[in-house]
């Protein structure tokens, strides 16, 4: 038997094509580009919000700038005379840093608990997941609400609670996608060379596992913003005179009729938010999927 | 006259890369043709064309289809709408995939599924008889017993002899066969190419065999096509194609072959490397190996031949500690080893090393090639970054690799460019003892040439010792000193390969031998 040197297929020296990334394959979907505009706006509003409001307006978020619900300005007024556009554009930023850290922990203590459930298997896998579903059982919001009730609306609070409460979804999810991943040979080639059990998991369990894990953090996302507003509406999230979308709604929506801006503005808000992470999260799962769109010749 | 004729078949990628150049085969009833080729030269596209299927991403760019059906008149197939297309597939042009498990419907009974496919063609004529007349053409029971079984109750020969079941049902005028026995181990292949043979003939259907492996070709071709690179190279009487063959790529393909006679020269030697006294495992009640004895001596290869299922890849996990429920010794140079990798000391791991079977599954594909390269030079060695990266280097040209493919993710690579990096991975660190599982299998036959190839001349060059664990009985001449054959978790047969070879002791060697395909 003799090795076959095949004409013309001697390693060809094409440039190396990586395949195409998770974001590039989303990217290819409408809805992550719709989903990404929608996001950016809102996020855009939130960063600079605070800074440009002042300067729109010459009102700053507490100031007394008219008469109640009177449409001076822009948007009008609230039951206090304070400017509506002034506060709505300050009010997604404290929203969206609590968003974006409680997903932050949210992800990374699920993906730490699924990645160790789901590689070390046996009684661990059981005993982790079994303290899983029992906290799973709990609606996210109704634990929120009791820890706040106890300890008081601190911004950090409501941080670690809702982190705390995405950590077990996250963690199924992370498990599923570490469990499909734990049966590659290179797994097995990783411990065959005694590579300590903490690197496999960073080093070549996680990089396998993104696809999966950024869907996580999209929709993880969507849900922080929808609960944090929540909670806010109830009067246990921000508190006043802090200018916040979800007080605001809960502050002006006695006045519907009469002012509609108040609670309309930071409604369209977070619906542009929530369903612009959503869209994107969308599209990372459609493309972790493989599912590419099909191209039209 | 020809029941399947295909001229000037072009095809072509959505994004205008053309696969296939003007192909043209013909194939007569009751003839079987056989389309030859490493995998990407196009030869399955050209198969399915039969059948008017194209592949996602792939469309017809001219040519012609002719299917002539059984007394009807000729059909062009590519001129057919979707759902006569769809009726002429089953009924006119039958299809018989690679993997029968996947084909078939898991939770149906095969007798349902035989039927299903007669009902939708509307045979005329009983159905029930014509199910238990296709089953025992194919050579299956046609009691109504086994009739109701499903598909996970039946062996992998049997499951790809229903598929055949299911394809000859409707008396197809032409089958195309993609790689039906690529998953069967040898005595089930011989079988199911008989089958194959003895329907085609007996029914005047026409075959079209799609395969890379020519020993197959040798034993159920009349004619043969050999493609490449989307066109057909040579064809001819397989007789002809295989004993003179006339284009430099065929040739080629035939040396790629292994030749079950050959025989490699080699030194006796004493001191076992690597040793193991009764290796028992067993899972539950189900013992997979029971009390294995084999040894290899320093510079040795031992082949360990077994079927799927013989324990031959959970004895090499047993040595290379991969699995920690055995009882036994597993010895390195006389010194018994602890059970679990990770209790065996760094140059014990180093010592012994373990390339797998498939190369897609092997190596991390978020991880370049060089990273995974180094990987046990970090655990193993204390090297410095930049000797690590020299050694690297050196091993990737020790493998016809080149450094040029360093920074490459395994997904930019070919299959047999992926085994050798991780061939490259486990010499980097010199190993005394190389347990190569069924490296090849997952490989083109001509692939399997190349790295059978590298794999002697490095262990000549470095020296070491080699398990080679297989299932394919034809590559013992080409690498091995010495055989020991392994069934039910039990050594049957062992000694010098020309020894076992020209005069087997054991009954089932013997139908190994006899089973496997020949030019």
């Amino acid at each position: 038997m003799t090795a076959v040197e095949l004409p013309g297929t001697v390693t060809q020296a094409a440039p190396p094509v990586r395949p195409a990334g998770l974001f590039r394959t989303a990217w290819t979907f409408p809805q992550a580009k719709i989903g990404t505009g929608l996001t950016l706006l809102v996020v855009l509003i939130a960063l600079f919000g605070p800074w440009l409001g002042p300067v729109l307006t010459g009102y700053t978020t507490t100031d007394f700038a008219g008469k109640p619900f009177k449409h001076d300005g822009v948007a009008g007024t609230d039951g206090l005379g304070r400017d509506v556009l002034t506060r709505f554009l300050a009010g997604g930023t404290t929203l969206l840093l609590y968003a974006v850290l409680a997903t932050a922990l949210g992800i990374a203590l699920g993906a730490l608990l699924g990645m160790v459930a789901g590689y070390g298997g046996g009684r661990l896998d059981s005993l982790l997941m079994r303290g899983n579903d029992v906290l799973l059982s709990f609606p996210q919001l109704v634990i929120a609400l009791l820890a706040i009730a106890v300890i008081g609306p601190e911004g950090w609070l409501l941080v670690l609670v809702i982190g705390l409460t995405h950590a077990p979804r996250t963690a199924r999810v992370a498990r599923q996608a570490t469990v499909a991943v734990r049966e590659n040979d290179y797994i097995r080639a990783a411990e065959m060379y005694a590579v300590p059990r903490s690197r496999i998991l960073l080093r070549e369990i996680l990089p396998n596992i993104t696809g999966p894990l950024m869907v996580e953090i999209g929709l993880r996302l969507t849900y922080s913003i929808g609960y944090i507003a929540s909670l806010s509406f109830l009067g246990l999230g921000i508190q006043p005179p802090s200018a916040d979308w979800g007080l605001m709604i809960n502050e002006n929506r006695i006045a519907l009729v009469v002012q509609p801006w108040g609670v309309l503005l930071p409604v369209l808000a977070i619906a542009a938010l929530t369903v612009g992470t959503n869209l994107v999260a969308d599209a990372l799962a459609s493309a972790a999927a493989g599912r590419k769109r099909e191209a039209r010749a | 006259m020809n029941a399947l004729e295909v001229t000037g078949l072009a095809v072509r990628t959505t994004a205008g890369e053309s696969i296939l150049d003007g192909v043209s085969y013909a194939v007569a009833p009751g003839e079987v043709l056989a389309l030859v080729g490493e995998s990407g030269s196009g030869k399955t596209t050209a198969g399915l064309a039969a059948l008017g299927h194209f592949r996602r991403g792939l469309v017809s760019a001219g040519g012609a289809v002719t299917v002539h059906p059984r007394g009807g008149d000729p059909v062009d197939v590519l001129s057919l709408d979707t759902a006569t297309r769809r009726r002429l597939r089953g009924s006119t042009v039958a299809y018989i995939p690679q993997d029968p498990a996947l084909s078939l419907n898991p939770a149906l009974r095969i007798g349902l599924q035989i039927a299903e496919v007669l009902e939708t063609h509307g045979f005329p004529g009983p159905v029930d008889d014509r199910v238990a007349e296709v089953l025992e053409e194919v050579g299956l029971p046609t009691d109504p017993a086994y009739r109701r079984r499903y598909p996970h109750q039946l062996s992998g020969g049997q499951q790809q002899r229903v598929g055949i079941a299911m394809a000859f049902a409707c008396r197809p005028a032409v089958v195309v066969l993609d790689e039906p026995t690529t998953g069967l181990d040898v005595v089930t292949q011989a079988l199911v190419l008989k089958t194959v043979r003895a329907l085609t003939a007996e029914h005047g259907v026409a075959a079209l065999y799609i395969t890379h492996d020519l020993a197959v070709v040798a034993e159920i071709a009349d004619r043969v096509a050999v493609m490449y690179h989307g066109d057909i190279v040579e064809s001819g009487p397989a007789e002809a194609v295989l004993r003179t063959p006339s284009h430099a790529y065929t040739r080629r393909l035939l040396d790629a072959v292994p030749d079950p006679d050959a025989s490699v020269e080699h030194p006796e030697t004493a001191e076992p490397v690597l040793a193991t006294q009764g290796v028992r495992v067993s899972y539950g009640t189900n013992v997979v190996l029971r009390g294995v004895d084999v040894s290899v001596a320093r510079g040795e290869c031992l082949m360990l031949l077994g079927e799927s299922g013989s324990g031959k890849t959970t004895l090499s996990q047993c040595i290379a500690g991969l699995t920690r429920e055995y009882t036994g010794t597993v010895s390195l140079a006389g010194t018994g080893l602890a059970t679990s990798t990770r209790q065996r000391s760094d140059e014990q791991r180093r010592r012994i090393q373990y390339v797998f079977q498939s190369p897609f599954s092997s190596l991390n594909p978020r991880k370049t090639i060089a990273q995974s390269i180094e990987v046990p030079l970090v655990r193993l060695t204390s090297l410095s970054r930049a000797q690590r990266r020299e050694r690297v280097a050196e091993m990737l040209d020790r493998v016809r690799l080149g450094r040029a493919l360093a920074d490459r993710l395994p997904d930019q690579l070919s299959g047999g460019e992926r085994q050798r990096a991780a061939i490259a991975r486990a010499l980097v660190t010199t190993p005394d003892v190389l347990v190569c599982d069924e490296v090849t299998s997952a490989l083109d036959v001509s692939v399997q040439a190349t790295i059978v190839e590298l794999l002697g001349e490095l262990r000549r060059e470095l020296g070491m010792a080699m398990l080679f664990v297989t299932h394919n009985i034809a590559l013992a001449g080409e690498v091995a000193d010495r055989i020991a054959v392994l069934q039910g978790g039990e050594i049957v047969e062992e000694g010098a390969v020309r020894t076992v070879l020209s005069s087997p002791r054991h009954a089932y060697t013997r139908d190994l031998l006899a089973a496997t395909p020949r030019l």
